[in-house]
């Protein structure tokens, strides 16, 4: 019996683990029943994997059988490979036993499709009740919606999973029509869109009557792959910036594409997958959301691409040198966060500080600001007098010489030659 | 200048603010009883705990910090640090000489070592609440043990008592040698007097329960199974999952299998 347990977890573990996603912020469930678990603002990571990537949840396909054959996916029916599914049962048994013990901070599951989107909805719902209202579990549960499924069955698994999410699979229409025949991004925007307005409409009632239940409390995400397809990163970037704003999305995850196909659609098994491209996309989403960008400043058509070599606010502040220098003792907010070496926390405590008196080079160190990197694009209260005037591309070499980035050691300098 | 020394208690580090302000000596250098080596050309004073003058400045604190400073305060002082106590010390002089708005003026030494160490003992919380594994004793107990660098076990017992409100369980710092245990219905502190060996292994092995063999294992493979193999990256991993903690991670216990 646990040998086939172990046998299932290894092969459905090993098939979801292609999903980015494995956070579990933004829940907010208490353990008012005297149950199991409760979820935090902030989310736990209870352990990393060996590259480096968070394990919060117990993250499973129900199935790994699939009527569905989307190149990119190992699950894809033409695949060769051991198939397994759990029971109701065992989902459950192992989430219980694995949050008992401080493992995880709840499931996130996603599955293959059997038979059909509903059937298989279905049973993704009976795990979720189970756990809710017979374990009383308190713990984050993620759930994948099924394309498809009947607007019934989302909206019964939306009263009981804190984060429900859909996979874009590919950042536009095109590319999925090339990899994925069956599929369209109208039969995951149609879902997002249901799920965003129950959300809303949930919370409207709530403001009148106190004891409507939380609907998908933390709020809906998706996924894209990167580098599978052509696409540029502008237009990578203004599909995220676009789903942000018609779904109210909480997150956007970009998975540098890792080739598991011969498929000659597909880059090469063996290829490296993109992991800088991926890291600066991560870069633009953050600028996004935190700092204040809009996508067209970082991205467009004159720049179609991110730098590799340097981030994109870097790359943002060396294209629009005429913004600076900026006076940290006197500039907003929200001019200090677009500096580059300075991130949302300096900037903050730069804001509180400087009301005690002008604040000096030694202090702004002090407070965290990268500063051999700020430097070039402030002004503090004892900043050496500067004559001359850089380029861009002076900045850039300066900034490359010192820096510590393991993706700058290539020597691009010239050789001396006898 | 002077020496202070007091008995590295919270008490005793606000008795020797009060003292302070009573007194007025000038500077003076704050050191705990434990390190201390005497000076032959500083006098020292030693301070004497006293439960109504440490309220008073307690009392004076809450006042006039605010709910996160106040916080950061009270973690500065778990971290044990001898640094950490002088930066207490000095702000709290700072504080009460100069009023409630210095606790955002991070232009000030203290300010900022507060802030700072704060962060460090909040960054071993969080870990420890992550790290923690428990394993299931034959008397169906759930227990860990820890050897954390700061005293983190005042600020996780509330995160563990309303998430495992159904389980009973110990959390034991072998390193300060006590811990707390939750009775499904409150913590308290406990003292558990191991033996050598069971020091050494955290807590015998023979008592664990049946099923914890197979969870456990079960946990290995899932940790192996979700690893990529083209995205490896080893340094990545080590500053997320220090090497320190490895000892306490089911997950990287590969040899005694």
């Amino acid at each position: 019996m646990s040998e086939r347990l172990r046998e299932k977890l290894n092969i459905l573990a090993d098939a979801a683990k292609y999903d980015v996603s494995c956070s579990s912020s933004g829940g907010n469930r208490k353990n008012d029943n005297k149950g199991l678990g409760n979820s935090h603002a902030s989310g736990i990571c209870h352990t990393y994997t060996e590259d480096g990537r968070c394990v919060s949840l117990l993250k499973i396909l129900l199935t790994n059988h699939c009527i569905f054959d989307c190149a990119y996916c190992v699950s894809r029916k033409s695949n060769d490979i051991t198939r397994a599914a759990f029971t109701v049962e065992e989902v459950v048994e192992l989430t219980m036993n694995f949050y008992r013990r401080n493992y995880i901070e709840g499931l996130f599951l996603s599955s293959g499709i059997f038979k059909n989107a509903d059937f298989t909805m279905e049973r993704l719902l009976r795990i979720v009740k189970k756990l809710r209202l017979e374990e009383r579990f308190n713990g984050y549960i993620h759930l994948k919606t099924i394309p498809g499924a009947s607007e019934e069955l989302i909206r019964e698994a939306g009263m009981y999973a804190d984060r429900m999410s859909i996979n874009l699979e590919m950042p536009t229409e095109s590319g999925l029509k090339l990899l994925a025949p069956e599929k369209t991004h109208q039969q995951v925007t149609q879902p997002l869109g249901f799920i965003k307005n129950q959300i809303v409409q949930f919370k409207e009632e709530r403001k009148l009557i106190k004891s409507t239940p939380k609907f998908v409390s933390a709020g809906q995400s998706t996924q894209m792959v990167i580098g599978a397809t052509p696409e540029t990163d502008q237009e990578i970037m203004q599909t995220a910036a676009l789903f942000y704003k018609d779904f109210s999305l909480k997150r956007v995850y970009y998975s540098g594409y890792i080739p598991i196909s011969y498929d000659n659609r597909l880059p090469m098994i063996g290829s490296q997958p993109p992991l800088i491209r991926e890291n600066r996309l991560y870069q633009t989403d953050w600028l996004m959301r935190f700092y204040g960008f809009h996508v067209n400043e970082l991205l467009n058509d004159a720049n179609p691409h991110l730098d590799i070599d340097i981030d994109p606010k870097l790359s943002w502040a060396l294209r629009n040198l005429q913004h600076f220098p900026v006076d940290i003792n006197v500039a907003a907010y929200k001019v200090i966060l677009r500096i580059p070496g300075i991130g949302v926390t300096s900037a903050k405590k730069i804001v509180q500080a400087r009301k005690f008196g002008k604040l000096r080079i030694d202090q702004l160190k002090k407070i965290g600001v990268a500063y051999n990197r700020a430097k070039h694009f402030i002004k503090c209260a004892d900043s050496p007098y500067q004559l001359k005037d850089y380029q861009g591309s002076q900045i850039k070499a300066f900034i490359q010489a010192e820096s510590q980035s393991k993706y700058l050691k290539y020597d691009t300098s010239q050789l001396i030659l006898f | 200048m002077q020496n202070y020394i007091f008995d590295g208690s919270f008490e005793g580090l606000l008795s020797a603010v009060f003292n302070w302000f009573e007194r007025k000596p000038g500077q003076v250098k704050l050191q705990t009883e434990a390190t201390f080596q005497p000076d032959a050309f500083m006098s020292c004073l030693h301070i004497v705990n006293e439960r109504e003058k440490a309220d008073r400045v307690w009392k004076g604190l809450q006042s006039n910090l605010s709910k996160a400073a106040l916080r950061k305060f009270y973690c500065t002082y778990l971290s044990e640090l001898e640094e950490g106590y002088t930066a207490l010390f000095e702000f709290a002089c700072y504080l009460f000489t100069e009023g409630p708005a210095i606790e955002k003026n991070y232009g000030n030494p203290y300010v900022l070592a507060l802030s700072k160490i704060a962060k460090k003992v909040e960054r071993e919380k969080h870990r420890m609440e992550a790290f923690i594994r428990f394993q299931q004793n034959a008397d169906g107990i759930f227990y860990c043990g820890i050897d954390p660098d700061f005293n983190v076990l005042p600020l996780i017992a509330t995160h563990f008592k309303n998430r495992y409100a159904d389980q009973q369980w110990i959390i034991y710092d072998l390193k300060r040698n006590y811990g707390l245990f939750y009775d499904l219905s409150k913590v308290e502190e406990i003292k558990i007097d191991f033996n050598q060996r069971q020091k050494t292994t955290g807590i015998a092995n023979a008592i664990v329960s049946e099923k914890e063999g197979l969870y456990a294992l079960l946990w290995k493979d899932y940790f192996k199974s979700t690893n990529i193999q083209a995205r490896k990256n080893t340094k990545l991993h080590v500053q997320h999952v220090p090497k320190r903690y490895w000892k306490y991670l089911t997950e990287k216990q590969f040899e005694q299998d």
